[in-house]
């Protein structure tokens, strides 16, 4: 099965008229997965024999005709809690971890009728640009074998990309769906701070963390974000607010016309050439279907890898102190004490990026610098969430690319933690402020030949805008279309 | 690079976090993290003052539940003891704590 001749709605439609069962369906997916994994190496985790159960017991009781995913297979990064299937968060630390509940995302999806496939790849913890930091392996693009797939949710947007499946899930601390999702020319939402529960996800940035989806279409990504969204006990900082049906209102009547676009300069000056030139297209683009597009600052915009990276490591040493080796988890074997048992076990199970991220929070938290570091990146925080309020006092939209550059060759920065922690210079911002974002197929660098992601900016709890602008964007250009060629011919 | 960062700071901060290093691993974690530090002073030069400062982006405020304890079931406390490191007849084993005998095992 190659999920690139169909979407979610007309494979639903295949399933109710049964011109495909959900087991021949999983049994394709996984021949398409198996005949590619060796180059990609997408998933840490392949799902089969209960995902072909799994699919044989939904074609038993019958397609349910009002849950689109249901006998539908579909992607899960591997920081999610399955119950019953190892989550590893791509660490030697839960190398063997099975966990005993399902996050409340996976439990929505169970309902739905989903078929998990497997667990995708990562950076360890979530921490990463590139999945060059999973304990286990690099994902490799599917539009060039020999670049990274962006991170950390590499394997869940190389998954989309190589046509595996319609939709992967991810997780958004720093811009760890949209900058995958742009690398690999597939669409990835990460949806308001609060919307959807974090309730089983492998904490990193608590303040910051999301979860979302990567899709190959607009459509797809808000049916699919509306099924995992709302309000959840087990998660005190997710939202009371609606869920609106985004999918319902896209059809032929959707329109750009008037909406008020807002570039900022910090999103593009900076840009590497070949993708300054896809983004002004796709700026022209939407000028020519009725929106204007004015240029606007975000003066903060250079502080936010700093801050980021001061409040996000702080955040992260705080939620990695529970990796003790006591309870769950990886144990040092020749520790004899228990300061033995902490010190080997963190030491021995962590890899390199995540202790730098838990001595940089350590740090930045400790005695002396708390009111230099933590506090002064606090204080930044609320400024750059200000920019943003001041544009959208006026504007409906802030649109400019999801990263500078396309994806770059594996083994590339990855000695430099400061140059791979500017990549997320464009996405980080977001997180900040907590407001939903999303990067879509805008085109293809003339100099690599790799897939140009646009970033689309909205406010708190306003999905639809940006859907609405991805989705008439995406139905007037046919970047989206456009496949890798799998085998290592591209 | 010239850094804040001494090598006697780095110790201190891996012993907070419970994390050890070689000495080689020390020397490169030094430069590395005092590179990295002296990108966070790049914050210094934005006045601050009377700015709150901003840890969360929730729309929520004193969300509350019931505080009942929930019994979970005897599979759920299988299930949980199967991922311990080291688990005896229920209980997860660790290694002595305090030692009182001189041989101690």
């Amino acid at each position: 099965m190659d999920y690139y001749q169909t979407d979610l709605s007309q494979l639903h439609d295949d399933l109710v008229n049964k011109k495909i069962s959900a087991r021949e369906l999983t049994k394709e997916t996984f021949e398409h997965i198996k005949a590619n994994e060796d180059d990609i190496k997408a998933f840490i985790t392949l799902n089969e024999d209960a995902a072909l159960k799994q699919a044989a017991d939904i074609d038993q009781a019958g397609i349910a005709a009002d849950q689109l995913v249901s006998g539908v297979p579909l992607a899960v990064k591997d920081n999610i809690l399955t119950k019953g299937l190892k989550t590893t968060a791509a660490s030697k630390m839960l190398e063997n971890f099975n966990p005993v509940y399902d996050a409340t995302v996976v439990e929505k999806l169970k309902a739905a009728g989903y078929i998990n496939v497997g667990k995708t790849n990562l950076d360890e913890f979530a921490m990463g640009s590139s999945t060059e930091n999973s304990a286990f392996f690099t994902t490799h693009n599917p539009w060039d074998l020999t670049r990274v797939p962006g991170g950390s949710s590499g394997g869940s947007a190389a998954a989309v990309a190589a046509g595996y499946v319609l939709g992967a899930l991810g997780t958004d601390t720093g811009g760890s769906i949209r900058m995958p999702a742009s690398f690999n020319g597939v669409v990835g939402m990460k949806p308001t701070y609060g919307r959807v529960s974090r309730w089983g996800i492998i904490a990193f940035g608590s303040s910051f963390d999301q979860v979302g989806w990567l899709t190959r279409t607009v459509k797809d990504n808000a049916y699919l974000t509306a099924l995992i969204a709302g309000n959840d006990e087990h998660d005190t900082t997710s939202s009371l607010q609606a869920v609106p049906d985004w999918a319902a209102n896209l059809n032929e009547n959707t329109s750009v016309k008037g909406m008020k676009i807002a570039v900022p300069k910090e999103y593009y000056e900076d840009l590497n050439d070949d993708v300054k030139k896809v983004v002004k297209a796709a700026l022209d683009h939407f000028e020519s279907l009725g929106a204007t597009v004015d240029e606007v600052s975000l003066p903060h915009t250079k502080y936010g890898v700093p801050a980021y990276y001061i409040l996000a490591s702080s955040e992260a040493s705080s939620n990695l102190q529970r990796y003790d080796g006591i309870r769950y988890g990886f144990r040092a074997p020749d520790a004899k004490n228990l300061e033995e048992v902490y010190v080997k076990t963190r030491s021995e199970g962590f890899g390199e990026e995540v202790k730098r991220r838990i001595m940089l929070g350590t740090f930045s938290l400790s005695a002396g610098f708390y009111d230099a570091y933590f506090n002064k990146a606090a204080k930044v925080r609320r400024l750059i969430a200000q920019d943003f309020d001041k544009v959208f006092n006026d504007y409906d939209l802030i649109i400019g690319a999801t990263g500078a550059t396309t994806a770059f060759k594996i083994g590339a920065e990855i000695d430099d933690p400061k140059a791979m922690y500017m990549n997320d210079i464009l996405t980080v911002p977001v997180n900040m402020a907590g407001l939903p974002a999303m990067s879509v197929p805008a085109g293809f660098s003339d100099k690599t030949g790799m897939p140009v992601g646009l970033q689309i900016i909205g406010k708190r709890f306003d999905e639809q805008s940006i859907y609405n602008a991805g989705y008439v964007f995406e139905q007037t250009t046919d970047c989206h279309k456009q496949a890798p060629k799998l085998g290592g011919q591209n | 690079m010239a850094s804040k960062i001494t090598k006697q700071q780095v110790a201190h901060v891996a012993e907070l976090a419970k994390l050890e290093f070689s000495k080689d691993e020390l020397g490169e974690f030094t430069t590395q993290l005092g590179s990295i530090i002296d990108m966070f002073e790049d914050l210094t030069e934005e006045h601050t003052e009377g700015v709150e400062p901003m840890t969360s982006a929730t729309d929520r405020v004193n969300a509350m539940r019931e505080d009942k304890a929930v019994k979970a079931p005897k599979e759920e406390v299988d299930a949980l003891l199967k991922n311990a490191p080291d688990e005896d007849g229920g209980y997860i084993r660790v290694p002595v704590i305090i030692d009182e005998s001189e041989d101690g095992e």
